[in-house]
């Protein structure tokens, strides 16, 4: 993995080493799970509870962001590469814009959840399913960009 | 007295707070210390607009089947929430590309006072 | 100069301060902004929002059906602000530097 990490980033700063304490290793290791598990939480708990996209997709980026912090840059590759970040935020904007033209293309306005096609459930459910499938797209976006702004700000 | 203190105490910390943000941009030479002073602005506007929607009586903005729909008292507005959530991330995203600015800044005149930058950039 | 800053700062906290205790207080339910009805005789968004937000989309949470159903283009632009603005920060960054 550090192979191709010298590879992506073309200096290395004292920022991007990994820490020297073994407890601050360990422990950071322990928490970033149960952080990214929150995170998936409050993401998927959005329609009940106080939540949602925004706040999920920050929550799973601190989760990563402990971990570069910790590990270092290269050491936490596998968790999130950093070539991978820009791509997702852009797949997540494409989720989101690709829900309102699918619902242009089948008959209604711009992000109209009404005509997804879904046609086994009833309409206000539909809007449920439409508000998921978006949330989505915004979790991806916001959670990928913190990470890839972390990654440009050390100069990977 | 004492009513007053208790209506108007998070509005008077705020504008207090919002000077200060305008101090640290007005007043303060190094461009890092700028980028702060937004920061500070930013986040106190949002503050107000939160405090500006707070009503007596009311609580979160989840459907409780156990009050129901019918009084709107007992449930606060959603909408400044929701204008202050994306408020917020686009706060974030403003202060990385802001500090993205000042590392390049940096990089191309080894210096961030504003003075010394100015004398360098001639 | 900075004299002159520093009154410029003080005069206007106290134009805040002024304009601030002029607003009616933290929480009173009888402020302009807390009513359910308009001068003009409708129910205003909030009250809309409130009432039938469960009815047009099954969520109890009132603010993620505002967000993402009745306000779903606003939040398309803000997702695009923030893809914007991670691409903004790997331009600046990487100038001048070539990435495999």
């Amino acid at each position: 993995m550090s192979t191709t990490n010298t590879e992506l980033c073309s200096k290395e700063s004292s920022m991007m080493a990994p820490t020297e304490s073994p407890i601050v290793h360990l422990a950071s290791r322990g928490i970033s799970p149960v952080i990214l598990l929150v995170g998936m939480y409050v993401f998927f708990h959005g329609h009940y509870s106080p939540g949602g996209g925004f706040q999920g997709g920050v929550l799973l980026a601190a989760a990563i962001l402990l971990l570069r912090l910790s590990l270092g840059t290269s050491l936490s590759q596998p968790v999130m590469p950093s070539w991978i970040t820009l791509r997702l935020s852009a797949l997540g904007a494409l989720i989101f814009a690709g829900i309102g033209l699918l619902s242009i293309l089948l008959g209604g306005n711009f992000l109209d959840y009404h005509y997804l096609p879904m046609p086994w459930l009833e309409p206000a459910y539909l809007r449920y399913y439409g508000i998921l499938l978006v949330e989505v797209g915004v979790t991806i976006t916001v959670m990928t960009t913190l990470v890839a702004i972390y990654d440009d700000l050390l100069g990977c | 007295m004492l009513e007053f203190i208790q209506g108007y105490y998070a509005y008077i910390f705020l504008a207090t707070a919002f000077t200060i943000g305008l101090y640290g941009m007005m007043v303060k030479q190094n461009l890092m210390k700028k980028v702060l002073g937004m920061s500070i602005v930013a986040a106190t506007t949002i503050m107000f607009w939160i405090v500006g929607a707070y009503k007596e009586g009311a609580g979160v903005t989840v459907l409780d089947p156990r009050i129901g729909v019918e009084d709107p008292g007992m449930y606060l507005n959603p909408l400044p929430h929701t204008l202050m959530l994306t408020a917020i991330v686009v706060a974030v995203v403003t202060l990385g590309v802001a500090l993205a600015l000042l590392i390049g800044i940096y990089r191309e005149y080894k210096t961030l006072d504003e003075p010394t930058l100015l004398e360098r950039m001639k | 100069m900075k004299t002159l800053q520093y009154l410029l700062l003080l005069t206007f906290l106290g134009i805040l301060i002024v304009a601030v205790t002029n607003l009616p207080p933290r929480g009173d339910v009888t402020a302009p902004v807390h009513q359910h009805v308009n001068p003009a005789g409708t129910i205003v968004a909030g009250t809309y929002f409130i009432q039938h937000a469960y009815e047009d989309a099954r969520t109890p949470n009132m603010l993620t059906v505002v967000l993402a159903d009745y306000r779903a283009f606003d939040t398309l632009g803000e997702v695009i602000v923030v893809f914007a603005g991670g691409l903004a920060c790997f331009f600046i960054l990487n100038r001048g530097r070539r990435k495999p």
